[in-house]
């Protein structure tokens, strides 16, 4: 066939795997591929050398089992909003309703047990499965209607909030009622202390849902959808992945998470307010903590683990700069700088061929 | 041809609004062939393709696996009945590992309990087959089974999507446009992977635009035009300026053509 003798050209050429110097990397490279491979491993470090300067700086009275576990309980509210809001940014999403979903949740448990005088169980469930069903509209929204989902969590946070109030008449439920009557709601505030440590239920609730999640992305078929589904919706489609299955049960999954948080809440706060600051400030700090812990905005890149350390990098620099006696508004002022920097950082990450 | 064609449409309609993709459309696929589909840009062989792989749904007509009447309502199903496609867009994710990819929405899950009760993929095995599909194919030159798609080449990546489609095609394999981004050495190996995977007996659909690549490979030649197959040509009686004529309706085919 003439037609393809043009090919016979290339025949003596070698055949041979291209093989590449990886000595020219060098450290830097190296350096540069594991952060490409673990994207943990940029808040981590971040984690460590602020933890590192404060120590050194303000000495025990920072570095201590006792106000290390307390960096841990004021982020445990914003810690757990952050896995919910990864799963979502994963797939190429945002969710703005995540801390309104949280306070309607918590809301849902305090009257649920003190207006109809339900247990306190049945409560709880109620509102993790409140929670749940929010979710699930956002998601049939974003997945079948095709909305973007900034526009459907924007109406949503309006939504869910606005029907916080009514529900609730702005009633708060006293810490003391709830003691008294339903402990159980206060469930994740219970705390033990280990050598000067104070650890509370919904500090271990957070570490353990983080690793199950951190499990599921990593080493389940459904994690890897996530995945597909947020780096190429088209794509994972094309290639055998239920898109809107995928995408139903990651804010499915959210909205429960959230009414996990709003349990926590209770047990954080003692009381059930619907005024709870959580439910408008808790979704801008959830995206905080995700982007800070190298997730991208796209989608399909980052892990679980770096919205963690996300979470735990503002919570050592809240803590850590007001002990230092600095005004609070260097804390905004240096969270702020934090997330410009991890943003150029994935950029520079994404760079493959750097 | 006295075979039964192991998949066969007739009468496929879709429209876009006012503009009508399918015409009343027919085709056929022989068991073990390689049936090239030819046509001019806007001809409808996308939309031909994509209904014979789930893509989109036809308006109208019919589709025979086998003899048997199916529908594919999703590319999902089509794989499910064994018709693999290779997508122009190749329908990988980028930041995902070529094992992860091959096995995308097949995943493999460990034996027992961590399997059946944590749902563990079983790393191992996927890695190990996906080796063995790529080795299998010639593809060695992919040092790392876990590394991303987006480190490969395009070459590469063409050939991991061939790879998953030869790897769990049972029935049919499309390929569209596999070459169209390739150089010529990797053009050579995708066109040997198609001698390949025709030599196990698996039937190929290629859509291409190369008309050497076309008449090298293809045992007969569909020619597609303004929505319905114009017709069906031997590429040993015919030669290349003969496909384009039809194509580009230059010239009109013999009468008996038609229904070849």
């Amino acid at each position: 066939m003439s037609a393809s003798d043009y090919e016979s050209a290339s025949k003596g050429a070698s055949s041979d795997v291209a093989t590449f110097d990886d000595e020219e990397k060098g450290l830097f490279g190296r350096f540069h591929h594991a952060l490409h491979a673990t994207p943990a491993l940029v808040p981590l470090i971040v984690l460590m050398v602020a933890i590192g300067i404060f120590a050194i700086v303000l000495g025990e009275r920072f570095f201590s089992p006792g106000t290390l576990t307390l960096i841990l309980q004021q982020v445990q509210i914003v810690g757990i909003l952050a896995l919910a809001q990864s799963l979502i940014i994963l797939t190429a999403g945002i969710d703005l309703s995540v801390g309104a979903m949280a306070v309607f949740s918590s809301v849902i448990m305090g009257q649920f047990t003190f207006r109809y005088g339900l247990p306190p169980a049945v409560a709880v469930a109620a509102g993790l499965a409140i929670g749940t069903g929010i979710g699930a509209i956002s998601g049939w929204l974003v997945s079948k209607v095709k909305l973007p989902p900034f526009i459907v969590t924007l109406g949503m946070w309006q939504i869910v909030l606005a029907a916080n109030y009514l529900y609730s008449q702005n009633e708060t439920i006293r810490s003391q009622d709830i003691r008294d009557e339903a402990a159980l709601l206060q469930f994740m505030g219970i705390r033990f202390e280990l050598g000067g440590a104070i650890i509370t239920m919904g500090v271990v609730t957070m570490v353990v849902m983080v690793i199950v999640l951190a499990y599921m992305l990593r080493s389940t078929a459904w994690g890897r959808h996530v995945y597909a589904v947020g780096d190429d919706p088209e794509a994972a489609e094309l290639a055998g992945v239920n898109r809107h299955r995928t995408i139903m049960s990651v804010y499915m999954l959210a909205g429960f998470i959230c009414g996990i948080a709003g349990w926590i809440m209770i047990g954080r706060f003692g009381s059930v307010s619907p005024s709870a600051s959580t439910g408008v400030v808790g979704n801008i700090q959830s995206i905080t903590a995700v982007v800070i812990g190298g997730i991208s905005l796209f989608g399909g890149r980052g892990s679980i683990w770096g919205a963690f350390f996300g979470a735990l990098i503002v919570g050592v620099f809240e803590l850590g700069l007001r002990m230092a006696g600095a005004n609070a508004q260097w804390t905004y002022l240096l969270i702020g700088a934090l997330i410009i920097g991890a943003v150029a950082v994935d950029q520079w990450i994404r760079k493959v061929t750097a | 041809m006295s075979t039964e064609p192991i998949l066969k449409a007739r009468n496929l309609v879709k429209r876009y609004g006012k503009v009508v993709a399918l015409n009343r459309c027919d085709f056929d696929l022989y068991p073990g062939e390689v049936l090239a589909v030819i046509g001019d840009n806007g001809a409808g062989k996308s939309t031909l393709i994509k209904a014979l792989s789930g893509a989109i749904q036809p308006d109208a007509g019919e589709i025979w696996l086998e003899g048997k009447p199916i529908q594919l309502p999703s590319p999902i199903e089509a794989r499910r009945h064994g018709i693999e496609t290779v997508y122009q867009t190749l329908a990988m994710s980028p930041a995902l590992s070529i094992a992860d990819n091959m096995f995308m929405g097949r995943e493999i899950r460990k034996p027992g309990w961590r399997g059946k009760l944590l749902k563990q993929l079983d790393r191992k095995e996927m890695e190990r087959l996906a080796r063995d599909k790529l080795n299998d194919l010639g593809l060695m030159t992919i040092q790392n089974i876990n590394q991303a798609v987006e480190t490969l080449s395009g070459g590469q990546r063409q050939g991991v999507a061939v790879a998953r489609a030869a790897a769990f095609g049972s029935k049919v394999i499309i390929l569209d446009e596999p070459t169209a981004a390739l150089g010529v050495k990797e053009s050579r190996k995708v066109l040997d992977l198609i001698q390949d995977v025709r030599s196990r007996g698996i039937p190929i659909i290629l859509i291409s635009h190369n008309m050497p690549h076309v008449f090298e490979v293809a045992d007969r030649i569909h020619v597609h035009r303004l929505g319905s197959r114009l017709c069906v040509i031997d590429p040993k009686s015919h030669n290349m300026s003969d496909a384009v004529a039809y194509m580009t309706g230059a010239k009109e085919p013999d009468q008996h053509l038609e229904t070849a």
